[in-house]
């Protein structure tokens, strides 16, 4: 036993001096890594767009910036890209309409209530998130050639149309939507509901007046979230509704149609426009619905 | 008045059973016990948001038991006010009105009305968001009396106010009680709230409520 004055503090009793540094040091590395691999993929897709030095004379910062953008939406030039966007944006807007439209009473449900097989609810409206995109749209495709799918073509074309790009997008997209709406009903006070009800309202009124005007910055969110997860997609639709130009034709097709030609500019240039996009309704859910809700979206 | 007879509530592992009381006419009724004794879960069960394992709940005289919340003539304040967030104070005070469909002017009236009752004039363009305890539990309180209900149902309203606002509250809740001869069921842990206001303690005691005049000893907190 070691015996020291009193007053006087053992250094041998002492923990060995940490390594706090090199621990960061760590977490700095393996996170920046990743984070570099993010950014360093759009800057490379940026500098691809850059105009070649060998146009002779310096460009400035901002003639630079120009050319680009030039460069960026050049292929909209191009008819069938017109078209494609505007199909994107079309089809983008009513699957994100349909699927709050869907999420909200699913969200709720799977909220507020407890019944029987609510587990098994909630793991069937995990499937499209997880279930491989061109399975889902193979499936989409089998579905229509059963008897009720079949009784349905004959009155509106859905296959290999453009329909089809919306059934295909809002399989997916609406199962995210699912998920805001519910973190959404989730972080409500169901006590705001309950105090309706004694003040004279049934339960759709304490719903309609209360609830959902407490959602929505929720149902913007879980709408947002469903347009940019419609206007990535690309397995089902490039199955289930084709990649015909001027029909069923898609800002993702049109990348796959370019890049199967070998014309990386245009399919390049394309990205770039969907990456604007994407960020786009990064910011919206950023400071719209809240981190929250952003989280509770994927994470649950 | 409110007459409870023979309830029995099931909430997960917790039980209450046979449990009887009544409130007469105008009368304030504190319901104390330790936390978790179920004092709310009465409450709620009264309200009408909370099924009945067995037993009948009366209010002025009419059997409430199976009907609706909405139908069953009451105000009800929670312990966490739950305002309505999307709504200004006005909004929340006429709110009631808005579900019975009273015409424009009256509503304004009420409305009126409550803001002198409960000193909220200052306030009834504000949203609740920036309210300060004091002031939400007014409102809330507002809310809950705005269509006249018979009766008044109160979870721990003064849990979270300091000794000041907490004294003008009392002073607020005679008023209350002058003005409109409400009968009130108070759910406190405070003796003082009892002592200010109550002209019967019903005690909540391991499943069983007992009624205790009010000067008798009161259990401390």
């Amino acid at each position: 036993m070691i015996r020291v004055a009193p007053g006087t503090v053992d250094p041998s009793n002492m923990p060995r001096r940490g390594s706090d540094g090199l621990f960061l040091l760590a977490l700095s590395i393996i996170g920046g890594l990743y984070v570099l691999l993010i950014v360093g993929m759009l800057a490379a897709d940026i500098a691809f767009l850059r105009p070649s030095p060998s146009t002779g004379h310096a460009l400035n910062a901002g003639q630079a910036l120009a050319a680009m953008a030039g460069k960026a939406v050049a292929p909209l030039r191009r008819p069938e890209i017109r078209f494609a966007l505007r199909l994107s944006l079309l089809s983008c807007s009513i699957t994100a309409i349909l699927s709050v439209f869907f999420a909200v009473p699913l969200g709720y449900i799977l909220s507020r209530f407890r019944f029987p097989l609510r587990g098994l609810l909630d793991a069937v409206l995990d499937i499209p998130i997880v279930l491989p995109p061109l399975v889902i749209g193979l499936s989409l495709l089998i579905l229509l050639q059963t008897p009720p799918g079949r009784f349905i073509e004959r009155h509106i074309t859905i296959t290999y149309a453009a329909p089809a790009v919306i059934l295909a997008q809002f399989t997916v997209a609406c199962a995210f939507a699912v998920r805001t709406m519910r973190a959404t009903f989730d972080q409500q006070n169901p006590r705001t509901e309950q105090v309706a009800m004694t003040l004279g309202c049934s339960r759709f009124q304490a719903f309609w007046l209360v609830t959902l005007p407490e959602a929505s910055r929720g149902m913007l969110t879980a709408g947002t979230l469903a347009w940019a997860r419609a206007l990535g997609e690309f397995g089902p639709i490039l199955v289930f509704a084709g990649t015909t130009r001027f029909r069923t034709e898609v800002l993702p097709t049109s990348i796959f149609l370019e890049f199967s030609v070998g014309n990386l500019d245009a399919a390049v240039a394309i990205s770039m426009l969907m990456v604007a996009a994407a960020v786009g309704v990064l910011i919206v859910i950023r400071f719209v619905g809240g981190q929250g809700l952003a989280a509770g979206a994927v994470r649950r | 008045m409110i007459r409870v007879n023979g309830l029995s509530l099931r909430a997960g592992a917790f039980r209450l059973d046979d449990l009887s009381f009544e409130v007469p006419a105008g009368g304030h009724a504190v319901l104390m016990g330790r936390t978790g004794s179920g004092k709310t879960t009465i409450l709620e069960a009264i309200c009408g948001l909370h099924r009945l394992a067995a037993g009948t709940i009366q209010l002025m005289g009419r059997d409430v038991t199976r009907l609706k919340p909405a139908q069953r003539g009451i105000g009800y304040v929670p312990q966490d006010r739950a305002l309505f967030g999307t709504m200004s104070v006005r909004e929340n005070l006429a709110f009631a009105l808005r579900i019975r469909r009273w015409p424009r002017r009256l509503i304004e009236a009420r409305v009126r009305e409550l803001a002198d009752l409960l000193c909220l004039g200052e306030l009834l363009d504000r949203t609740p968001a920036g309210l300060s305890g004091g002031e939400s539990q007014r409102v809330a309180l507002g809310r809950a009396l705005a269509a006249r209900p018979g009766v008044l149902l109160l979870d721990e309203p003064l849990s979270a106010l300091d000794d000041q606002s907490r004294s003008q509250m009392h002073d607020l809740l005679k008023e209350v009680r002058r003005h409109t001869n409400v009968v009130t069921l108070h759910v406190t842990h405070h003796i003082e709230d009892a002592r200010q206001l109550a002209d019967q303690v019903l005690l909540l005691e391991n499943g069983a409520v007992k009624c205790i005049a009010v000067d008798e000893s009161l259990p401390s907190k």
